[in-house]
């Protein structure tokens, strides 16, 4: 058993190390320096001595000076293999090697003596590893889309993997790309435009849906079981079904090309789910606050805006955001319902630059930061009710 | 008393639910059953447009005569497929000039000239020319004469509303010899994409389940690419995975984990040796469906994670008393508590999956291997201009998504009936 679990101990850990390293090499080559190589020959080496040492030696030593010589001597040996790299990357994968080494000195000699010692060891490290892959995948197109929209199309064409951003160069030639996108390709207007159809969106989309999200969750009707269930299969079908019929009706009627033709759509199309979404909050709320409404002799209008406006505004901001997101995002039916470059929403206009063929790519990359950035804000700004729009909302996607 | 209550009850219910009903059934409900009508109808893209009669105006000067004006009307069918019936014309002009021999089809009264041309077949085209002439003989000012647009009137089709009606649609979309391929690639994207967004999504929720730092941080990290535009991200993938000077190619070479750049969007199949046997992997189809299972496995960790957070402490106790590990525990205690969120899940994810656009569409367009049903509707509708193409693919979507969704209503009701 024990012998098993240290195996299985070197091993994912090593394994661990050496993704944790080409992490940190990737990261450093996309900086411009020279790396060949990923080694993993050395690297993996090298985790498995440096597992067995760390559990002889956390008998023997008190656990800092474990982790700050064998960090230190690794880091050495390191340097005489890679030499003259800048002092940064030593710098960086001696921390590595600090957090490596200090979840290593968790686990001493008794540790492998537990029952199921090499699975617990084994979702430990897969654990570890997880995060630190998701983070990277995730992550690092967005790091990319940021740091190409800093660079000249010269230097990358020079050294396509130097993403290094020079700070030394002054404020305007940094953002050249962003002050490019906003003067010559008009990005105000079409921010303005995004901002128009996707707010307008949110309000039309309220002022519908809350009455109607009522009418549902409170009023007896004929028809009210249809329709509830109808919301939900109408939320169902895709744009990609709607799109002829509504391209050739609106061609017909003059509305295509208009951002309120584009409005009336992202209404129609988002209006279910924020019924669907407001109507089952609105149930959760107690019946007997209205009756006490209703004895005060308010009509269905002032018991909508006293009582349950002012209780349901956390549903209502879900609501408002989800709606917002699906808007600002939106790419199919601003391709086919906008043609004329003044009504271009934020969407419509990158992927015009892109159609347009010789469009640098670091402009197309400022674009793209232009539209990723305000929603990656109000997402991170508003996670909570965001979140819970999207696990209530989230039959599409 | 209570009757008349019920009474308002129900007209204020009406009121509220009218507006947002009416919207809906314009712009979703409407369009589906449109789509039926349209999928059984020969229209192209050109002919959507309703037949108008045009004319451009042009106004010449007549040599060495000062008093007398040309002007010249381009008369033509907007239309190359279908007929206009019974045009007027109108057009007004200054005070004090009269038409000289003026064609028998119009009507000089009032400064205005009115014509009846009759009927236009289509791409019908005439010059059509009006002199003028001053009434007493003085120079006759060209500016005035451009101040108004003729004013021209016909009654046309709408292609849309006549009643002939074709099977020739299905009848293309089943015997093409590409149907197949469409169906299998749909269902490989689909079921891929889903079964590994799912996947990841197990494995980043169980991730994320434990306690360590930056815990928040990496939860609403997970969630980015599914709140980010598709647009900026399939173009930065683009970026990424470019042959040439695509960030990817250029680290493997760089490291020589590779020899030479491979074109992961643009080239179909890639030759995989297995013990000596070849297999050929779609290989632009599977990019695309890692950009998918990218963008989407977020959602399946939202959802697996608020389920996981539910899970009783006491069924993990229970367990360590019993002396289970790990992996016993994930696979008896864990994996039964989400089986009932994956399978909703799986459902939903594979009716959206299924239903995807742009994703394909902005990182292939939908060559190399990347034809989907959806990409199909785009191609046939608006890149070949067979409105009517593209509405009977359409109506396969719908179909095969009313299946599906059956199954998913069927299984959310035997869940409720569960619970």
């Amino acid at each position: 058993m024990r012998v098993k679990s240290i195996i299985t101990f070197s091993i994912i850990s090593s394994f661990f190390l050496f993704s944790l390293i080409s992490i940190w090499k990737i990261l450093s080559t996309l900086q411009g320096i020279e790396l060949k190589t990923l080694n993993f020959n050395f690297y993996f080496l090298s985790g498995i001595i440096i597992s067995f040492v760390s559990i002889f030696l956390s008998e023997k030593l008190n656990k800092l000076s474990v982790v700050i010589i064998l960090s230190s001597v690794f880091v050495l040996i390191d340097f005489f293999i890679n030499s003259s790299l800048p002092i940064w990357h030593y710098t960086g994968t001696f921390l590595i090697l600090l957090f490596f080494v200090n979840k290593l000195a968790k686990y001493n000699k008794k540790h492998f003596s537990y029952n199921f010692s090499a699975q617990i060891i084994f979702f430990d490290f897969l654990t570890l590893f997880g995060i630190i892959f998701f983070s990277f995948v995730i992550l690092f197109p967005f790091y990319l889309m940021l740091v190409t929209s800093f660079k000249t199309q010269a230097l990358l064409l020079i050294n396509p993997l130097d993403f290094s951003i020079d700070f030394t160069q002054n404020i305007k030639s940094l953002f050249k790309s962003y002050i490019i996108v906003f003067t010559e390709y008009n990005f105000g207007k079409y921010m303005l435009n995004s901002s128009i159809v996707s707010i307008g969106t949110v309000i039309i989309t309220l002022l519908l849906g809350i009455p109607a999200a009522y009418a549902v969750a409170r009023l007896n009707f004929f028809g009210k079981h249809f329709l509830s269930t109808s919301i939900l299969i109408i939320y169902m079908f895709p744009a990609i079904v709607l799109v002829i019929p509504l391209y050739t009706v609106f061609s017909q009627l003059g509305l295509r090309n208009s951002v309120f033709g584009l409005l009336i759509i992202y209404t129609a199309t988002t209006l279910p789910v924020a019924i669907y979404m407001l109507q089952g909050y609105f149930k959760s709320i107690p019946k007997e606050l209205e009756e006490a409404g209703i004895m005060d002799g308010q009509n269905w209008f002032g018991i909508i805006v006293k009582i349950i406006l002012p209780l349901s505004l956390p549903a209502i901001a879900s609501v408002a955001l989800y709606v917002f997101m699906i808007a600002w995002n939106e790419f199919l039916f601003s391709l086919m319902f906008l043609d004329s470059p003044s009504s271009f929403t934020l969407s419509r206009a990158i992927q015009f630059l892109n159609v347009g063929a010789e469009t640098p790519r670091q402009y197309l990359m400022a674009g793209s930061v232009v539209v990723t950035l305000p929603i990656l804000f109000i997402f991170v700004y508003f996670e909570k009710y965001l979140v819970s729009g999207l696990t209530s909302g989230s039959v599409k996607g | 008393m209570s009757n008349s209550l019920s009474k308002i009850e129900k007209r204020t219910a009406y009121a509220l639910t009218l507006p947002a009903v009416l919207i809906v059934f314009a712009i979703v409900l409407f369009p589906i059953f449109s789509n039926v009508w349209i999928s059984f109808k020969e229209v192209q893209l050109k002919d959507i447009r309703i037949p108008e009669p045009r004319a451009k105006k042009i106004v010449k000067s007549v040599k060495n005569e000062d008093s007398k004006i040309k002007i010249i009307y381009k008369l033509r069918n907007s239309s190359l497929i279908q007929d206009i019936r019974d045009v007027k014309f109108q057009d007004k002009f200054p005070n004090n000039v009269q038409p000289i021999d003026l064609d028998e089809r119009c009507k000089f009264i009032s400064n205005k000239v009115r014509c009846d041309f009759g009927d236009w077949s289509k791409k019908y085209r005439e010059q059509f020319v009006i002199f003028f002439e001053t009434k007493n003989g003085e120079k006759i000012e060209k500016k005035l004469f451009k101040l108004n647009k003729p004013n021209l009137k016909g009654k046309a089709d709408n292609i849309l509303l006549t009643s002939d009606f074709t099977l020739s649609n299905f009848k293309k979309v089943f015997t093409n010899y590409e149907f197949k391929d469409l169906l299998l690639t749909t269902f490989y994207y689909t079921f891929f994409g889903t079964v590994g967004a799912i996947v990841f999504g197990i494995l980043s929720a169980q991730m994320v389940n434990q306690n360590f730092r930056g815990r928040s941080f990496i939860r609403s990290t997970l969630l980015f690419p599914y709140v980010a535009p598709v647009v900026a991200l399939a173009f930065t993938w683009e970026l990424l995975l470019d042959p040439n000077s695509g960030t990817l190619n250029n680290l493997l070479l760089n490291y020589n984990i590779i020899d030479k750049p491979i074109n992961l969007l643009g080239q179909k199949y890639v030759s995989i040796f297995v013990f000596g046997f070849e297999f050929k992997l779609r290989l632009a189809l599977t990019t695309v469906i890692i950009f998918e299972i990218w963008r989407y496995f977020p959602l399946a960790f939202l959802f697996i994670l608020a389920r996981l957070q539910a899970v009783p402490k006491e069924l993990y106790e229970a367990a360590d008393i019993d002396g289970a590990g790990p992996y016993t525990k994930f696979i008896n205690i864990t994996l039964p508590q989400i089986t009932a969120v994956i399978s909703i899940l799986f459902m939903i994810r594979f009716i959206w999956n299924f239903n995807k656009f742009e994703d394909i569409f902005l990182l292939t367009g939908g060559a190399s291997g990347t034809r989907t049903l959806p990409i199909n509707v785009y191609e046939q509708g608006f890149s070949i201009g067979d409105i009517g193409m593209g509405s009977a693919v359409s109506m396969v979507i719908v179909l095969l998504l009313l299946f599906f969704m059956l199954i998913y209503f069927k299984l959310i009701g035997k869940r409720a009936n569960e619970s």
